[in-house]
């Protein structure tokens, strides 16, 4: 009997459904499709805001896998071996290493009198090799002004932004910078002991701190500088090939026994606690918000297949009276419950799939701290999907069943 | 075939008792055409919706081949009134959405018969009552008379042991209340059972048997027209 009631229902929700006013289906499946995007959008800004952020660390700075000194460890000890063991793992695209070392930067001293407060900012000045540095993490294209280093570079220095005065929206107390220092400007570099004059060749901007508050200077002139022949660098960040997991790699090197000499992390093992929080945290909201949405549009359903069950009362009780079964009547409102929700679904699908992601991708929303994306994983979006037509059809099913269930002859005539 | 004994029916809205059918005992006979008259609040109506199964009596018994209603589930009324009984109602009562063709064959339909044979047996029914040539349009097409035609059509589709019909011509103009009578003495004449109220004394003068309501009771049967 249950397959007949099914077939039944079906029939009659295709015809209602058919014959429904084009405007009522219209702003159905409008709700349908404003809901979707309540549930899938607002938790994916939330996310992607952070996701933002994170991916930016990621390819700025510690790209897929970061072989970094041990805690108790000044530099990476025995790196050329350790660089020689990741350059030759077949999942490796290719590696930037970095010596890095606290400075502390002056500027304006040419002018400066004695009772002048002197220009000055710390930071850490890192030594890369140019082009490794730019192949894996791109930063030359973080250029605002002036030029990225090139490899035969001598006492020259690119900047991130935060350690210049004019880059800094807001005065923060604690963050010393460079005051009237651009492009072509003379500073010393203070490491330890050894002072340096270099000029600076650019200016990099980046939303990331490890970028925007540090300071670059080409390896081999920072070595001497530094003092370190031995070839012993401080980061070594690695990339894979497409579709490696970073996971692989690190295993690889701790393998190895690179995990003795060095601290070998992926990029999400390197994110700070608080990030990972802050995801969880915003997660938790993004549901908390699509819960309301999802509550809203059921309730938009309930109304809609109430007022629609009600108006058609009569014809409810005279389909009892001629024999048809009340289970068929429910079902044809469930059929047409999970028609709004399966097309508001397809529709916001589209858009999410079609618009959305691809528009956040090539247009990122400028957040102070992130280029923040959209987030919405296949999987999660599915299971909202299943959420909202599961929703849908209770709320369909509830209104439908409170008229159906009613005395039938009171449902023809019109009684209470 | 359909017998009610001592039957009654009181409604009740709050503290208010109104008895409308005040012990009513009929036999209606396999191929039998009543008519059942009384004036406007007589209990005519509210004795047809108890035979054909559509309501509760508040005292009394109906038998519907030798099965006593009361003894009947829900969903065994339900299946009952699909495949034994027809509906005639007075405001035709088809659905708006579906065509003419399938307003006749959902019952046929719902009782499991396939696409195929529905649609067939539903467009036979449509030429009987001779509206074989609208199948396709939806209520909101067809005129009054047509609709009702409809209607009978739906109710005579399957086949039913018995038709009720409720003051089927009481909306219809005279052309089309003739045409639908005609339509019922054919019925009739090839063994059609049927239970028609109306207040037409000229409609009721084509069925074979008159019964008279008045005040829950009945005052006279004329039987052998």
């Amino acid at each position: 009997m249950f397959p007949l009631n099914i077939r039944i229902g079906f029939f009659l929700a295709v015809r209602a459904l058919r014959r429904a006013s084009l405007w009522t289906t219209g702003l159905i499946i409008f709700v349908m499709v404003l809901t979707f995007l309540n549930l899938v959008v607002i938790s994916g800004i939330l996310v992607g805001l952070l996701q933002g952020a994170v991916d930016a660390v990621r390819t700025e700075y510690t790209s897929d896998v970061i072989v970094s000194t041990l805690s108790d460890k000044s530099y990476i000890e025995n790196s050329p071996n350790i660089i020689a063991i990741a350059a030759s793992l077949p999942d490796v695209e290719g590696l930037t290493a970095r010596y890095a070392e606290a400075s502390r930067l002056e500027a304006g001293y040419q002018t400066r009198k004695a009772s002048d407060k002197p220009n000055i900012a710390n930071a850490y000045v890192i030594g890369i090799d140019p082009r490794e540095e730019d192949a894996v993490t791109g930063i030359a294209a973080d250029i605002i002004e002036g030029e990225f280093l090139a490899p035969g570079d001598y006492d020259k220095i690119v900047l991130g932004n935060y350690l210049l005065d004019q880059y800094i929206p807001i005065d923060t107390p604690g963050l010393a910078t460079l005051d009237n220092v651009g492009v072509g400007s003379k500073i010393r570099v203070h490491v330890g002991d050894v002072t340096r004059e270099v000029t600076v060749k650019g200016i990099l901007k980046s939303k990331v701190d490890e970028i925007a508050l540090r300071a670059f200077m080409v390896d081999s002139q920072f070595r001497s500088i530094i003092g370190r022949n031995d070839g012993n660098v401080d980061e070594i960040a690695i990339k894979v090939e497409e579709g490696v997991d970073p996971r692989d790699v690190r295993d690889a090197l701790l393998l190895r026994g690179v995990g003795e000499e060095a601290k070998v992390q992926t990029f999400e093992d390197a994110q700070p606690q608080a990030f990972k929080d802050i995801i969880a945290t915003f997660n938790m909201l993004g549901a908390m918000f699509s819960s309301i949405g999802l509550v809203v549009a059921s309730i938009t359903i309930f109304i809609v297949i109430f007022v629609n069950a009600l108006t058609r009362r009569k014809f409810i009780g005279i389909l009892k009276g001629i024999g048809i079964n009340g289970r068929a009547i429910e079902i044809s409102y469930v059929f047409q419950s999970i028609f709004y929700a399966v097309i508001g679904s397809a529709v916001g699908l589209a858009l999410v799939y079609g618009f959305l992601v691809p528009y956040f991708v090539a247009n990122p929303i400028d957040f102070p701290f992130s280029d923040g994306i959209l987030v919405a994983p296949l999987e999660q979006t599915f299971f909202r999907v299943g959420l909202l037509v599961t929703s849908t059809i209770i709320a369909g099913y509830i209104p439908a069943w409170m008229i159906i269930r009613k005395n039938t002859l009171d449902s023809i005539l019109g009684r209470n | 075939m359909i017998e009610v004994r001592n039957l009654k029916k009181t409604f009740v809205n709050g503290e208010i008792e109104t008895p409308v059918l005040k012990g009513i005992d009929l036999k209606v006979a396999d191929g039998e055409f009543i008519a059942i008259m009384g004036r406007s609040g007589a209990g005519k109506s509210t004795l047809l919706y108890q035979m054909s199964l559509l309501d509760e009596p508040t005292a009394g018994e109906i038998l519907v081949d030798e099965r006593y209603a009361h003894s009947m589930s829900e969903s065994e009324k339900v299946q009952f009134r699909l495949s034994e009984f027809g509906y005639v109602f007075q405001d035709y009562a088809l659905l708006p959405e579906l065509t003419a063709l399938e307003n006749v064959a959902l019952p046929l339909l719902m009782k499991g018969l396939g696409k195929m044979l529905s649609y067939h047996q539903a467009r036979a029914a449509l030429e009987k009552v001779g509206v074989g040539h609208r199948p396709n349009n939806l209520p909101s097409q067809l005129s009054g008379g047509e609709q009702q035609r409809v209607s009978i059509a739906r109710a005579i589709a399957h086949n039913p042991k018995i038709l009720f019909a409720d003051e089927p011509t009481a909306n219809l103009d005279n052309e089309s209340s003739h045409a639908v009578l005609e339509i019922f003495r054919e019925l009739h004449r090839k063994g059609q059972t049927i239970i028609m109220v109306t207040h037409e004394e000229e409609f009721a003068t084509e069925a074979g048997k008159i019964v008279r309501i008045d005040d829950g009771r009945i005052v006279s049967v004329e039987a052998d027209r």
